[in-house]
């Protein structure tokens, strides 16, 4: 069974990228999030940067940017788990669809309204008529992709895939989720959304690319070692859950040096999180993000690029760990996320 | 080479609630094409694919308490996972069955209703999250309780095709031993409005493959196989084996095909290549055949490509169900594996003229043939091109 080395990485998120160097971050004053905004014509040229959607643009920066820096120029495979999808397009043209009553209808918003019009537009750039894929399950989304993309390396059907989580918000279809309380009322972000005690939680934009690989590089990141998808558990079960992921990899909980979680302030599901914290995690380094970078459906793909980076750089930044554990050489990184105590995703990383 | 079984399948559609009226339908060539009574449209004269239930109908049908969230496109798709169930001779879901389901629009029809109305009315909070495809694959999931893995693809008019191969890859790598693979997709005013902004909805029959073809038919379905590892088959009968898929991207356009569908060639040449077997051993190909001018042409080249001077005997089912798109390749498969147990070709409707530049005749009478291998083609948006092959157990 071939190895999968991450060989390269890119994020764009609420927070700079040197936020793992510099440890500085910014708070906000809204709980809906807007992703930094890049340097995108650097890589996009300008006729199409105007028409393209956030999603797309964040998707075909990060794409180019991690195949430049693992020096691939067609992945085998193009994977893109997206939680919401081209909803800016799709919210255009419901909107006009609805206020003129089904009237004369441009179609560009509905032909960039498709889920896999990220994957899509990456493949027409790139020019690559390889195994092309787009999944959607709320939180479980990167995770379906990743899962896939290891079924390629692992059984040598592919040798390098692009993999990406990408998701973008919307004025109305987001402004929805403050209605039935998935977005918080209060604003509040930092260390303290993790700690209050209200539903909802803080949603942002987000994409984080990488090129996944069965050749190891000298500067290769980290080893995707397994990922598990499990669309529902009780509050108690995170840990059987957990111990039975490590048992069918041959590893013990002690042998996880680091864990990120998705703690996202939201009273009425941190408790899936709160008693592995305190029972198998207790001597564990442990890290949260949300709190810095906000949730949506693909975020775990940046606690994936969050984990990579510590286990290259043998580091865990302050301004993500939750404890006090330390610890001095970073080998194994677990990554446990859920989303309204559903679409439950573990990923372990390892050092290559 | 592949090889993993098919134990059971269900099916909804604008040809009927089950195997036993879809396969009537096909069988004596009656389409379920009509016009829109149950979709609330100003485009009344646009023919559909529609299933003529309601959603309250199909909600009591399935036992629903009132207040329930599921969309249209959950609700066809419990239909179809039950009667798959029911045929499958297994009492109920073991907790390791994966479910994995396509889906273009998914609970968009829920969204469209209440999009000026999730602000007034708080009954309707409930679908605030049907706007996620992956809601309404959970929904299905635990009306059946199934808690492992779920996972949803959306990859426009290919997603259910997509979700086969996966469950295929997934019993193959040993990770799942049973999966339910397939896809739902409903009417809605959203893709309604669409492809007709895009000018490509016919204002008859949908005419695939014919020199005169003016357009698509949009339809609804719900349809689902379950595939399992031999060893958790037991003495269950296989009623097909899947030995081939493959995908590949077109790389042309977001919503048109190549002039030399090459996105087309490749899927087909890769599923091929998976099954192990020579083209000519091909006979019979479900063609994607949407009945608009660039599809057919497109996927008529890219078949030449494939096969040269043999082709095999092919057609679209599409005037029949209508495209349902993110349910199409799923809906096609059943097409393809009753084709196997019937050994039947299905009918072509509506062709009277073959294109002109690629001159390829399908097939328009029902007809008995020897059915080893059937190959389905399903083509999307985004230039997803996917084709699954089927074999005789």
């Amino acid at each position: 069974m071939n190895k999968v080395f991450i060989n390269g990485i890119s994020a764009i998120s609420a927070q700079d990228e040197d936020i793992f160097d510099t440890g500085n971050f910014q708070e906000f004053s809204s709980s809906i999030v807007k992703a930094k905004d890049q340097d995108y014509k650097a890589v996009i040229k300008p006729m199409m940067l105007r028409r393209m959607s956030q999603a797309v643009k964040m998707g075909l920066y990060c794409s180019k940017k991690a195949l430049t820096e693992a020096g691939i120029i067609q992945p085998g495979a193009i994977i893109i788990g997206t939680g919401q999808g081209c909803i800016q397009d799709t919210e255009k043209f419901m909107q006009s669809m609805i206020e003129s009553e089904e009237g004369l209808l441009a179609p560009t918003s509905f032909i960039q309204s498709t889920h896999n019009t990220v994957g899509g537009q990456i493949a027409l750039e790139l020019n690559c008529n390889s195994y092309n894929m787009t999944y959607t399950q709320n939180s479980g989304s990167f995770e379906s992709a990743l899962l896939d993309s290891l079924m390629l390396i692992n059984t040598g059907e592919e040798t390098t895939v692009l993999v990406g989580g990408v998701d973008e918000t919307s004025p109305a279809f987001t402004g929805f989720q403050v209605l039935d309380g998935q977005i918080c009322k209060e604003q509040i972000s930092g260390p303290d959304l993790l700690k209050k005690d209200t539903p909802g939680t803080m949603i942002s934009e987000s994409a984080s690319f990488f090129v996944l690989d069965a050749k190891k590089q000298e500067k290769s990141y980290a080893c995707v070692r397994d990922v598990c998808l499990k669309n529902r558990i009780q509050k108690q079960e995170p840990e059987q859950l957990i111990l039975e992921f490590l048992k069918s990899n041959e590893l013990d909980i002690s042998e996880i040096d680091a864990v990120i979680l998705g703690n996202n302030g939201d009273c009425r599901y941190d408790g899936y999180y709160s008693g592995i914290q305190e029972a198998i995690f207790s001597k564990t380094a442990q890290l949260a993000y949300k709190h810095l970078v906000g949730d949506n459906h693909s975020i775990s793909a940046y606690a994936m690029w969050l984990g990579a980076r510590i286990i290259a750089e043998n580091r865990i930044p302050e301004a993500f760990q939750i404890n006090h554990v330390t610890c001095d050489k970073i080998d194994k990184v677990l990554i446990y996320n859920q989303y309204l105590g559903k679409n439950h995703g573990l990923i372990l990383l390892e050092k290559p | 080479m592949c090889a993993v079984a098919v134990t059971g399948m269900g099916i909804v559609s604008s040809l009927g609630k089950n195997l036993f009226e879809n396969y009537q339908s096909l069988n004596t060539g009656k389409t379920g094409i009509s016009t829109p009574e149950i979709l609330q449209t100003n485009y009344k004269d646009l023919p559909v694919g529609e299933i003529k239930i309601n959603n309250t109908r199909l909600s009591n049908d399935l036992g629903l308490n009132p207040g329930h969230s599921y969309t249209r496109a959950a609700l066809l798709g419990c239909m179809a996972v039950r009667e798959l169930l029911h045929n499958s001779g297994l009492s109920e879901f073991d907790p390791g069955t994966g479910f994995i389901s396509g889906t273009t629009v998914g609970g968009m029809d829920m969204t469209e209703s209440f999009f000026d109305q999730f602000s007034e009315n708080s009954e309707n909070l409930r679908y605030i999250q049907a706007q996620h495809p992956g809601f309404t694959t959970e929904k299905i999931a635990a009306y059946f309780g199934l808690n492992a893995m779920v996972t949803t693809i959306s990859t426009a008019c290919s997603s259910s095709a997509n979700a086969i191969m996966l469950g295929a890859r997934l019993i193959e790598s040993g990770r799942l031993k049973r999966v339910i693979v397939g896809g739902t997709d409903c009417l809605t005013r959203f893709t309604l409005n669409g492809f007709n902004s895009l000018k490509i909805l016919s204002g008859e029959t949908c005419k695939p493959f014919d020199e005169n073809r003016n357009g698509l038919n949009l339809g609804e379905a719900a349809a689902y196989l379950l595939l399992e590892a031999d060893e958790m088959k037991g003495n269950r009968p296989a009623i097909a084996r899947i030995s081939g898929y493959g995908n590949a991207n077109d790389a042309f356009h977001q919503t048109a095909s190549s002039q030399n569908g090459e996105g087309a060639y490749l899927a087909m040449k890769k599923a091929i290549e998976k099954a192990g077997v020579d083209p000519v051993n091909i006979n019979y190909i479900n063609a994607h055949g949407t009945g608009t001018g660039n599809n057919d042409l497109s996927e008529s080249v890219a078949i030449k490509r494939v096969f040269g001077d043999h082709i095999p005997e092919f057609s679209s089912t599409k005037a029949l169900t209508g495209h349902t798109l993110g349910a199409a390749g799923a809906v096609e498969a059943v097409i393809s594996i009753m084709a196997i147990q019937n050994q039947e070709v299905f009918p072509n409707l509506n062709f009277s003229q073959p294109i002109r530049d690629t001159g390829l005749m399908p097939e328009t009478k029902l007809h008995s043939k020897q059915l080893n291998y059937v190959l389905s083609n399903s083509f999307g948006f985004g230039g997803n091109c996917t084709s699954l092959i089927f074999r005789n157990e």
